[in-house]
């Protein structure tokens, strides 16, 4: 058996978060270099805020500006930075206590080794050199008596205050089921793969790993032609990001003759308001070059003319 | 309420990385096949099914759904799902035999964390303000923990050493485990730092895994088992987030959970400690003393498939029950940064 298909997926995406009265006070003295910490219902001063207190969860409102120096609690030695993390080069992980805190935060120290590491060792902020009101505005933390040259001075209010935008950036190494594999290697030469349960009969193309009804692995490979019927349909009216089609089109599921489970695809070639239930249609395939292990080397499925199947004969797959 | 008892139990191998998908289906369908030959059970016979697992881990919307169909859920099934390790999937399927709304349920967990990077994805379970944008890494936090009981003379790196041979020793006896061997604890002491103060043994390897449980109610389970092992106590508890408010040495929600199934008399534990210094603080939190069999299995640091290491630790704890080696044995399962987030039970013959 070939080895599964498998590709890299790179999911990228922001969270806009709407920050509150404590994290937008404390969000926004970062931008202005100020750090701010909130008086918990025993008086400690907790670094970051917290918006109730972690004992008796009263809402916290007395805000307690501390020092941007600090000592270090504990620490852990990353010597290969992954992506994202506030240094690109050999960091410290520490659990800072600000001067004027009782709680320590976490974040990176910038220093040439783990030997220049030590807990108890005094460290300050080192500021971004553009500051938004975010997490980040702090860039990392560095020994005290070190000079990193001097920050820039901090910007004037920002429209951005009371929200924080964190980018996400995901890498995996997506793969196909060997069911799904064959399918799509099937694609690659023009062929529509598909298999049958052992239980109950029933075709499903793409292949499933278990038959969703029997939970069993399909495991007899069933070639199905290109041709087949649209079982149910929607007309596209509404234009959106990254359209490839002008609208009015159709998006219609298609049942290929001999398959038990339809999949969405598009119907062209004729006017949308045409299309109906039953209508019979055939694979467009684009030309051979473009061909690769994808559904997308149908372009699209249009009308044969032939007459529409009867609504029994499709009812059960609805 | 009647009692509810673990009848079934089994997992996938704990490997580096598996050619299947994120949905888990590939490593479930056997693992199904095996806990169904267990206990005479059948698809149609379980009442109800929880499972846990993440879409951060699979990097897919709702992954779980497809999972589903290693079960053959059809006609529709009473199914719910966890974003935690399926040991918390087992308390939800615990209560609903509990109540008596149902007498079985089948309880799984998979993840396949080589898809990813998990050091990067598990820092999506932190603080989302304050701290998950640092992208502060599984591996680092723990070094922080670990440091501190370093620092406090509450442990050696020699200790931790001692666990992490002791785990890997007991692997041996396990052909499912992913890391297993017999080391002097000095020799392991020579190897680099991957996070000072971490070694390579002190962190569990990266795995790809998945287990299954089947539940059912105490009356019935001797139909299904012949050694059933009753859950004659189940809590979880959890600490504050913010890492730097709390002691990280010590584990109060552990101890509390503890306290409240109650651990006297346990004569082994199967603690999931992802980290060599979370099993000790674990032992310290839940009363285990030198008497207490820890870990037979190996435990987490010898394969943790995420989602599903918490519940392996249950099946462990059952089979010792099973098998008549044991007549009381106690299991725990963490979730989140540094031991935020534990459960406690205690199964006995």
């Amino acid at each position: 058996m070939s080895t599964p298909l498998s590709a890299p997926l790179d999911l990228a995406f922001d969270y806009t978060r709407s920050l509150g009265p404590v994290l937008g006070r404390f969000a926004a003295g970062l931008r202005e270099h100020r750090i701010e910490g909130v008086r918990g219902s025993d008086g400690r001063v907790h670094v970051p805020p917290v918006e109730y207190d972690p004992v008796d969860a009263a809402p916290l409102t007395e805000f307690v500006p501390v020092s941007e120096e600090g000592t270090v609690q504990s620490w852990s030695w990353i010597a290969e930075p992954l992506d994202g993390q506030p240094l690109t080069t050999p960091f410290a992980w520490a659990l800072i206590k600000l001067d004027g805190a009782d709680t320590a935060m976490l974040h990176a120290v910038s220093v040439p080794g783990p030997s220049d590491m030590r807990t108890g060792m005094r460290v300050r902020v080192r500021w971004a050199d553009e500051t938004v009101g975010h997490i980040r505005d702090i860039a990392y933390f560095l020994p005290v008596g070190v000079d990193d040259g001097p920050s820039p001075a901090p910007p004037p209010k920002s429209e951005q205050d009371g929200v924080m935008v964190t980018p996400i950036q995901l890498h995996y190494q997506h793969s196909a089921s060997p069911e799904e594999s064959r399918y799509l290697r099937g694609l690659a030469e023009g062929k529509f793969l598909g298999q049958r349960c052992p239980k109950c009969g029933k075709v499903y193309i793409p292949p499933r790993g278990a038959c969703p009804t029997d939970g069993v692995p399909t495991v007899e490979e069933v070639e199905l032609p290109d041709t087949g019927i649209v079982t149910t349909f929607c007309i596209v009216n509404v234009p959106f990001l990254g359209q490839r089609i002008k609208p009015p089109y159709v998006a219609a599921y298609i049942l290929l003759d001999g398959a038990d489970i339809a999949f969405l695809h598009l119907v062209l070639g004729c006017a949308a308001d045409e299309v109906r239930m039953g209508m019979r249609v055939r694979a467009s395939w684009k030309p051979r070059e473009e061909w690769g292990t994808s559904l997308e080397n149908v372009s699209h499925f249009e009308p044969t003319g032939e007459p529409d199947a009867p609504y029994e004969s499709y009812a059960h797959h609805l | 309420m009647r009692d509810v008892a673990v009848v079934g139990f089994a997992q996938a191998p704990n490997v580096r990385s598996t050619p299947g998908t994120t949905n888990g289906v590939e490593m479930l369908v056997p693992i199904f096949a095996q806990v169904y030959e267990q206990t005479g059970l059948s698809k149609s016979d379980i009442g109800f099914w929880c499972s846990g697992s993440s879409d951060y881990l699979a990097g897919r919307a709702f992954s779980f759904i497809s999972a589903v169909d290693a079960i053959g859920a059809f006609p529709p099934i009473n199914e719910s799902h966890v974003e935690m390790d399926a040991a918390w999937a087992l308390y939800e399927a615990w209560l609903k035999i509990r109540t008596g709304e149902v007498d079985t349920a089948l309880v799984y967990g998979f993840g396949k964390s080589s898809a990813g990077n998990l050091r990067r994805t598990l820092a999506l379970q932190l603080d989302p303000y304050t701290v998950a944008p640092l992208w502060p890494d599984s591996v680092g936090i723990a070094g922080l923990q670990a440091r501190l009981g370093l620092d406090s003379g509450k442990w050696s790196e020699k200790d931790l050493a001692e666990v992490a041979a002791r785990s890997r020793a007991d692997a041996v006896g396990n052909p499912l485990a992913q890391v297993s061997g017999t080391h002097d604890g000095a020799d392991l002491l020579e190897a680099p730092y991957v996070a000072d103060p971490l070694r390579a043994h002190d962190i569990a390897p990266v795995t790809d895994g998945a287990a299954v449980i089947i539940l059912a109610a105490a009356e019935r389970a001797a139909e299904y088992a012949r050694r059933p092992a009753i859950i004659t106590g189940i809590e979880h508890r959890i600490d504050s987030p913010v890492l730097g408010a709390r002691d990280l040495t010590r584990s109060p929600s552990t101890e509390a959970a503890g306290r409240a199934v109650g651990t006297g008399d346990v004569e082994v534990a199967e603690l999931h400690a992802p980290f060599t210094h979370q099993e000790l603080i674990l032992r310290e939190a839940l009363g285990l003393g030198d008497d207490v069999r820890i870990n037979p299995s190996g435990g987490a640091l010898t394969g943790n498939p995420m989602f599903a290491a918490g519940l392996a630790r249950i099946g462990e704890a059952a089979n010792q029950i099973f098998s008549g080696r044991a007549r009381k044995a106690l299991a725990h399962a963490t979730s989140g940064p540094a031991l935020q987030q534990n459960l406690v039970a205690v199964l006995e013959a």
